[in-house]
């Protein structure tokens, strides 16, 4: 337990480095804006306890906010994402797991449904984000071309992260 | 009350997320009224000062194009020195002079955050309310206007982005010096819009746009842009003309901070106008 609240922060930090440091320098033609940090909220244990859960995209989203003066919209996406989970889960997977070191990858979900959990959750983050950053309804194709090109970048990126993280010592089953 | 226990503990779940995000939507919200302190920006002493080292290693890679911009400014303003100019007669004063009628004065800092890619972008510069930076200062480079100071810690200021929804600015064309207002769409970080130019002015392309300084923010004749093509837009009666602007928001490394001397002054006046 103790270990895992350690391998959990270290992994926190490191999210949030990469994504301020490198992601929030990337710019394609002005338009995507990909997001790695959220790959934290999507590689939590199953079994997380739900107010953990919330707890922690919270702290994510506030840390993000700070560092890319974005009021508090990052807070706001991952907070509504990590609500989604749990049902994003209970979806993909088609069953409850109840071994609470149990988590998101290639082994324990299968490529496939990872794939879609990902794709959902990313979705609702970045359709949440990028709408509260407009704060308007006049541009709503503008933003949504943003939003989809956004997650399809951040996808790539979260798939690759969760492969790298993917090792075959993790416990599963 | 135990019936009330129970029902909180049964859904803590979507309680706690109710809460969260009525919070975050708060902050968002509150925050969308122009100029409100609060510690969510990276004008705060932690992430100010952590951009700051991540800041002072990244400018060692612009140092050559900033010492060629440095160059070309230093030039035309020796050009402008009083000694280059033959004074023959001491009655004559040369109009808009900063010598002898000062209306701004400026002082330089250096971009430590940037972005470009979001609707609403902002910088983090270096200098702060103890620099004497207030809000609502207007910031510029010698190649156009950059955005207008929002919140100020003590050393570091937040800077509302050109490339932001909620600014827009008075502009006027070059030439024939009528006035519209400047705001950024959205697309393309390296074009925005005039607005409100009424349709019987003749336009062409290439029309140079320069700040009207009307407001009390941003001093008169800064460059911004040509003008590329233009338009009346549906279900309106004014052109809207898309501009290139001149300043590369992607490249800011410095920039000036105006300060407007006699802003209080006017700012009193329009408003005590404004009222009954």
């Amino acid at each position: 337990m103790q270990k895992n609240v350690f391998k959990y922060s270290l992994l926190f930090l490191l999210l949030l480095v990469l994504q301020i440091v490198l992601l929030n320098n990337i710019r394609i033609s002005g338009y995507a804006y990909p997001q790695i940090y959220i790959l934290f909220i999507l590689i939590l244990p199953v079994g997380i306890a739900p107010w953990l859960l919330l707890v922690s995209a919270f702290a994510l989203g506030l840390v993000m906010d700070m560092f890319s003066n974005s009021l508090a919209i990052h807070t706001a996406a991952s907070v509504f994402m990590a609500f989604c989970r749990p049902g994003v889960i209970k979806m993909v997977a088609g069953k409850v797991f109840s071994d609470d070191t149990y988590r998101p990858g290639f082994q324990s979900f299968g490529g496939y449904s990872l794939f879609t959990y990902v794709v959902f959750l990313v979705l609702l983050h970045h359709l949440t984000l990028f709408f509260l950053e407009v704060f308007r309804f006049t541009e709503v194709l503008h933003t949504l071309s943003r939003a989809l090109l956004s997650a399809s970048l951040s996808v790539i990126f979260i798939m690759i992260g969760l492969a790298l993280l993917d090792r075959p010592d993790t416990r599963s089953k | 009350m135990r019936n009330l226990f129970r029902f909180i503990i049964r859904y803590h779940f979507f309680l706690l997320f109710l809460l969260l995000e009525t919070v975050a939507l708060l902050l968002t919200v509150n925050h969308q009224q122009y100029q409100q302190t609060f510690f969510i920006h990276s004008a705060n002493a932690v992430s100010g000062r952590m951009l700051g080292v991540y800041n002072a290693v990244n400018s060692y890679f612009e140092l050559q194009r900033i010492n060629e911009e440095l160059l070309i400014e230093n030039t035309m303003l020796r050009n402008q020195h009083r000694d280059n100019f033959l004074v023959t007669d001491r009655q004559i004063l040369f109009a808009g002079d900063s010598i002898f009628n000062r209306g701004y004065t400026y002082q330089h800092a250096r971009v430590i955050n940037n972005s470009v890619n979001r609707r609403n972008n902002y910088l983090t510069i270096n200098k702060g309310s103890v620099h004497g930076i207030r809000p609502d200062m207007g910031v510029i480079t010698n190649q156009g206007v950059v955005g207008i100071v929002k919140d100020v810690s003590a050393q570091f200021s937040s800077v509302m982005s050109l490339l932001h929804s909620d600014v827009m600015i008075s502009v006027r064309i070059k030439k024939n010096n009528h006035i519209g207002s400047l705001r950024w769409e959205g697309n393309d970080y390296r074009r925005a819009h005039m607005t409100y130019i009424p349709s019987h002015v003749e336009l062409a392309v290439g029309d140079t746009i320069v700040t009207s300084g009307f407001s009390t923010v941003f001093p008169e004749n800064i460059f911004i842009g040509t003008i590329q093509s233009w338009q009346i837009r549906r279900g309106e009666v004014f052109y809207t003309a898309e501009l290139d602007l001149a300043l590369d928001f992607n490249k800011l490394a410095h920039v000036y901070v105006v300060n407007h001397l006699f802003k209080e002054e006017q700012d009193d006046l329009e408003s005590g106008q404004e009222a009954p």
